[in-house]
């Protein structure tokens, strides 16, 4: 990438407080996002991924804590103050949640969202103004401007999420997160959705930040995927690559456990995820993993370049030079309950 | 499918209704505001040790099929024949005798267990309420009996937790154990596996599978998901807004879906492989309104090989000029809305339709401006189904085909309802139905 990527992650943690020690939701992630591009990111529930969506937006509740940086157009926004932060949500940073109607609010018109949304980040507006740059959005979404004027729940689920994206994108920002947009709809109209997503890189440039525990979804709307596991990423690289070349162990048994249209025979992962109190020492996939090595119980994986050429943090592929002695020996390891899972 | 016994379950016609409150005022004058048909006419069969899936969208009636099955909701007409028994007007107490026989495992294993009951009693409840043992030990040793079948072993490290102690993944184990515990022949499964985690699923549905086989089961399996469907289930009935519209042996649909519904949700589904893009020839809008549903074949608003007879009428004309509108500037919006007056006799679900010009225009000026708008959209299945545009003083009269309702009927191995399988309407179809 030449010009300097619109969303860059560096080592960042989140930490929560809880009465049995501190959560580690996010802890060392390195990530960035170039502009246009989609980036998907991927785990099952209690891996972090939306904790480390929360920790961009600066929408971390109280008594969490967050260290390292996240770059925004290059102005590290970790320690920013409220006000400021207020300022880039919305103007650089847009949001999609889950569920739209949580965040319409039920006594505003469709036409007082959007009014309040523009005044709020660009107070000159003049009211022509803004019912043109508001109709355009909306229009870009299918919505027509014969609905301007209705309420919420007047809209079926899948057109409150469309107008979640307008109004999100009527700021025009450079950054779209959204998280599990489609977890909610049904499978037609979360396909619909899915083109409306990645439509936004080719028709307005924006880039997209899509956190979905949906690895179909995945590969089919993103560019470049991140896989995380126990607050890390384990895997990160081109979408195509690492879904049809998976580099982690981790990556590559999500992806046979995932029942699809071809599936003819069960896989899963036995085990669930660690706790994020007191995760797993070295590789925290250890347990669970079937290639697990002496080392992964001992050492910290190393991130490396997988042969395919994404980014992993797995033994299996180096580097040889910090492997002890005895390293590569399979490790012995406790039988996992039938129950053991998520 | 060869049937020699009597199927298990038998259900003809089912129903089922609910009257839609309206306001105060309108329930004082006595004014119906109309019912949902959220089953409008199923029938299906299901054979000793089958697994049916009931495959559908949200509002599709699926799970009110499966409440209805068991009496948490009452029929409104038709029958349900369990085993030669008529149980759809069963009373109360016969109603509990059923639930011997059938039981259900809902969606969501959090809500399905009451948190301030330990596993033990929860999964032991089955057996003091139908009265089969009140003996503590007896009762414990048949709850361990079970955890165990369904994985939760040790089972003396479950019988004391309580459901937030559980994950997601164990908890549905211990409602699948109290499901099977009292021996039941039929379990209707709504969404079982649909709030796990990816890795988890596959274990359920391995444990299902398990449970059928060992204990004799046969499972109706409800599910919006076509992959699971397709893994777990011998016969397949797709299902959208009350109807079934496919139903049929699961290779069979899966490998030749025949109604345009059914293909467009196999082409809908996510798939983790690398190759694929979105899906973008996809049916337009969303599920309707229940309460009011379209005329015709259901699904003709959204069908892409939709034809005359499908059932056009008054409604499909609004949305397709909101749609139009939606994507035009505002320059040819304001015209065109500008032409038309008051859309609300749109509204109402007719084929005949008077489309009201504005103030200071007329009946002509609205059907140049539709004329206009069919010119716009060669490929626009709506049009085939206007048969006339007559323009008057003040409006311009709509007409459209007559709307023809498809009735399920055989179709190869399978069973569909679409107009696109019936040879009788073949002189009548334009191309686009190709």
């Amino acid at each position: 990438m030449s010009e300097s990527p619109v969303l860059e992650l560096r080592d960042l943690r989140v930490w929560y407080g809880s009465p049995r020690g501190a959560v580690k939701a996010v802890d060392g992630v390195s990530l960035h996002i170039g502009a246009g591009e989609v980036l998907g990111l991927v785990g099952e529930s209690g891996c972090g991924k939306s904790t480390l969506g929360r920790g961009i937006m600066g929408l971390l509740p109280d008594g969490a804590v967050m260290d390292g940086e996240v770059r925004l157009s290059g102005e590290n926004i970790v320690g920013l103050s409220g006000r400021r932060l207020r300022q880039m949500r919305g103007a650089e940073i847009g949001l999609i949640f889950q569920e739209p109607m949580t965040r319409l609010n039920p006594l505003m018109r469709i036409e007082d969202h959007f009014r309040e949304t523009l005044k709020t980040h660009e107070p000159g507006l003049q009211k022509a103004e803004i019912r043109r740059r508001s109709l355009e959005a909306l229009g870009g979404m299918g919505i027509p401007p014969t609905r301007f004027r209705n309420y919420p729940h007047e809209f079926s689920g899948g057109m409150r999420q469309r107008i979640m994206i307008a109004l999100a994108l009527v700021l025009r920002p450079r950054l779209v997160i959204a998280d599990e947009p489609t977890t909610a709809l049904d499978v037609l109209v979360e396909a619909q959705i899915l083109g409306i997503l990645a439509d936004l890189k080719r028709n307005f440039g924006t880039s997209l930040l899509l956190i979905t525990h949906n690895l179909g979804i995945v590969a089919e709307a993103c560019d470049r995927v991140a896989v995380m596991y126990a607050g890390q990423v384990a895997e990160e690289g081109d979408a195509r690559t690492v879904f049809g070349s998976p580099a982690h162990p981790y990556t590559r048994d999500l992806l046979r456990s995932v029942i699809s249209l071809r599936t003819t025979g069960l896989h899963y992962i036995p085990g669930a995820p660690p706790s994020l109190i007191d995760p797993p020492s070295g590789c925290r996939f250890h347990p669970r993993c079937s290639n697990a090595m002496a080392v992964c119980a001992d050492r910290d994986p190393v991130e490396m370049r997988a042969q395919s050429g994404q980014r992993v943090r797995c033994w299996l592929h180096g580097p040889e030079t910090q492997i002890p002695a005895g390293g590569h020996d399979p490790l012995a390891r406790e039988e996992i309950a039938v129950a053991e899972e998520a | 499918m060869a049937e020699a016994a009597a199927p298990m379950l038998e259900v003809r016609d089912l129903e089922v209704h609910f009257p839609l409150r309206g306001s105060f005022a309108g329930r004082l004058v006595g004014r119906s505001s109309g019912v949902v048909k959220a089953v409008d006419g199923v029938s299906f069969e299901l054979a000793k040790g089958e697994v049916l899936g009931v495959v559908g969208e949200s509002g599709s009636g699926k799970t009110t099929l499966g409440r209805a099955l068991l009496r948490l909701v009452d029929p409104t007409s038709g029958s349900i024949i369990l085993e030669g028994r008529d149980v759809t007007r069963l009373g109360d107490r016969a109603v509990r005798m059923l639930r011997r026989e059938m039981q259900m495992v809902f969606q969501d294993p959090h809500a399905s267990l009451n948190p301030a009951m330990t596993i033990e009693t929860a999964v032991g409840h089955p057996l003091r309420i139908h009265g089969i043992t009140n003996d503590r030990g007896e009762i414990r040793q048949r709850v361990s009996a079970v955890l165990e079948r369904v994985g939760l072993a040790p089972p003396e490290q479950y019988l004391g937790k309580y459901p937030g102690d559980l994950s997601g993944g164990q908890k549905q184990r211990a409602v699948l154990a109290r499901a099977v515990i009292l021996g039941p022949g039929l379990l209707v499964a709504d969404e079982p596996v649909s709030m796990l985690d990816m890795s988890v699923r596959a274990k359920i549905l391995e444990l299902m599978l398990g449970l059928k086989r060992d204990l004799d089961l046969t499972y109706l399996y409800i599910t919006h998901d076509l992959a699971t469907a397709k893994f777990f289930c011998n016969r397949v009935a797709i299902m959208y807004l009350g109807r079934i519209v496919e139903i049929g042996d699961t290779a069979e649909i899966f490998a030749n879906p025949r109604h345009p519904y059914t293909a467009s949700l196999l082409k809908a589904i996510p798939d983790p492989d690398p190759a694929r893009t979105i899906p973008r020839d996809l049916p337009r809008g969303e599920i309707p309104d229940a309460a009011q549903p379209p005329l015709g074949c259901r699904f003709h608003p959204r069908c892409p090989r939709a034809f005359e007879v499908c059932g056009w009428e008054s409604r499909d004309l609004r949305d397709l000029l909101e749609l139009r509108w939606a994507g035009a500037g505002e320059d040819r919006f304001e015209s065109e809305r500008g032409t038309l007056g008051d859309l609300e006799p749109l509204d109402e679900p007719s084929t005949h339709v008077r489309v009201p010009a504005a103030g200071g225009r007329s009946g002509a000026d609205v059907a140049e401006m539709l004329d206009r708008v069919r010119a716009d959209q060669p490929g626009e299945p709506f049009w085939t189904g206007v048969r006339s545009i007559d323009p008057s003083g003040t409006d311009a009269a709509l007409e459209f085909h007559d709307p023809l309702d498809p009735a399920l009927r055989p179709v190869g191995d399978v069973h569909v309802a679409c107009h696109l399988y019936d040879e009788a309407l073949l002189p009548v179809r334009s191309s686009l139905a190709e």
